[in-house]
């Protein structure tokens, strides 16, 4: 094979490659759009959550977060109530500077054995976050930590 | 287009009525829909999980609602009473209408 014809195929291998990973991986072209979805403000969660009620701090909420995340895309966090699980309805996770404060809502019923949750959330800058915890009598218990972060993960 | 994903029960082995941690983990974006592409300077839409539901047997015996807060590749973890022999079915449901499904089955 001479140079000029081994360049030919050359670009035409490198071309087709290029090509089909775009076909295999259509996530490549993600789809856009004009405005970002509407922001959720705290109060506006917490009043979602608790239709108005009051909720008080607890230490049987137990919530386990980094008091400094280097990475603000992945925060590990654990939140836990020390209630017999007939007690408890729902633990939810709220970050009060986030774009959208309502993170996650988990409801539980007795054939969990134990109201527990742990994930990774993504906090934006420094800021606390918060477990509330919705017991079967209708109250709410809380419990939050303020976690520092060095890079912002929510883009 | 269902996603990737794993479910782990810990401890591996365990009796009756034992407490067990279940793992979970999707391949999932997690798009908030706040990253502005550099080119265009529009928004990349948003492409979240929104619900997840556990199965238990027939029953459904935990649900979650999910948002653009949570990382992307979603590890959740939660624990179940290990009551009977029943499969454990786990769907995870996104903001764009894709559903993904994985069993396992409890042994007592």
């Amino acid at each position: 094979m001479d140079r000029r014809s081994f360049l030919k195929t050359t670009a035409f291998a490198t071309a087709g490659l290029t090509l089909g990973g775009s076909v295999l991986f259509p996530s490549n072209a993600a789809e856009l759009v004009d405005n970002p979805p509407p922001k959720k403000p705290y109060e506006e969660a917490l009043k979602e959550i608790t239709k108005g009620k009051p909720v008080s701090d607890s230490d049987k909420v137990k919530l386990v977060a980094p008091e400094i995340a280097e990475n603000g895309a992945v925060v590990p966090i654990t939140a836990e109530v020390e209630l017999p699980i007939e007690q408890v309805k729902a633990i939810h996770i709220l970050t009060d500077k986030n774009h959208n404060t309502r993170t996650l809502s988990v409801y539980f019923t007795p054939a969990n054995g134990k109201a527990y949750i742990s994930t990774r959330i993504r906090l934006a800058e420094t800021m606390n976050v918060v477990a509330i915890a919705e017991l079967a009598d209708g109250s709410f218990i809380k419990a939050q930590k303020p976690v520092k972060v060095t890079i912002g993960g929510c883009g | 287009m269902p996603k990737n994903a794993m479910i782990k029960i810990n401890p591996k082995e365990y009796k009756k009525d034992d407490l067990v941690r279940v793992d979970t983990v999707i391949m999932h974006p997690m798009e908030t829909g706040l990253v502005k592409d550099k080119e265009s300077g529009k928004y990349i839409a948003a492409e979240h999980i929104t619900s997840v539901e556990v199965f238990y047997g027939d029953e459904k015996i935990t649900w979650m609602e999910v948002s653009g807060s949570v990382s992307a590749n979603p590890f959740i973890s939660f624990y179940i009473k290990a009551t009977k022999s029943a499969p454990l079915k786990i769907v995870w449901k996104d903001n764009k209408g894709d559903v993904t499904e994985k069993v396992v089955d409890i042994k007592v």
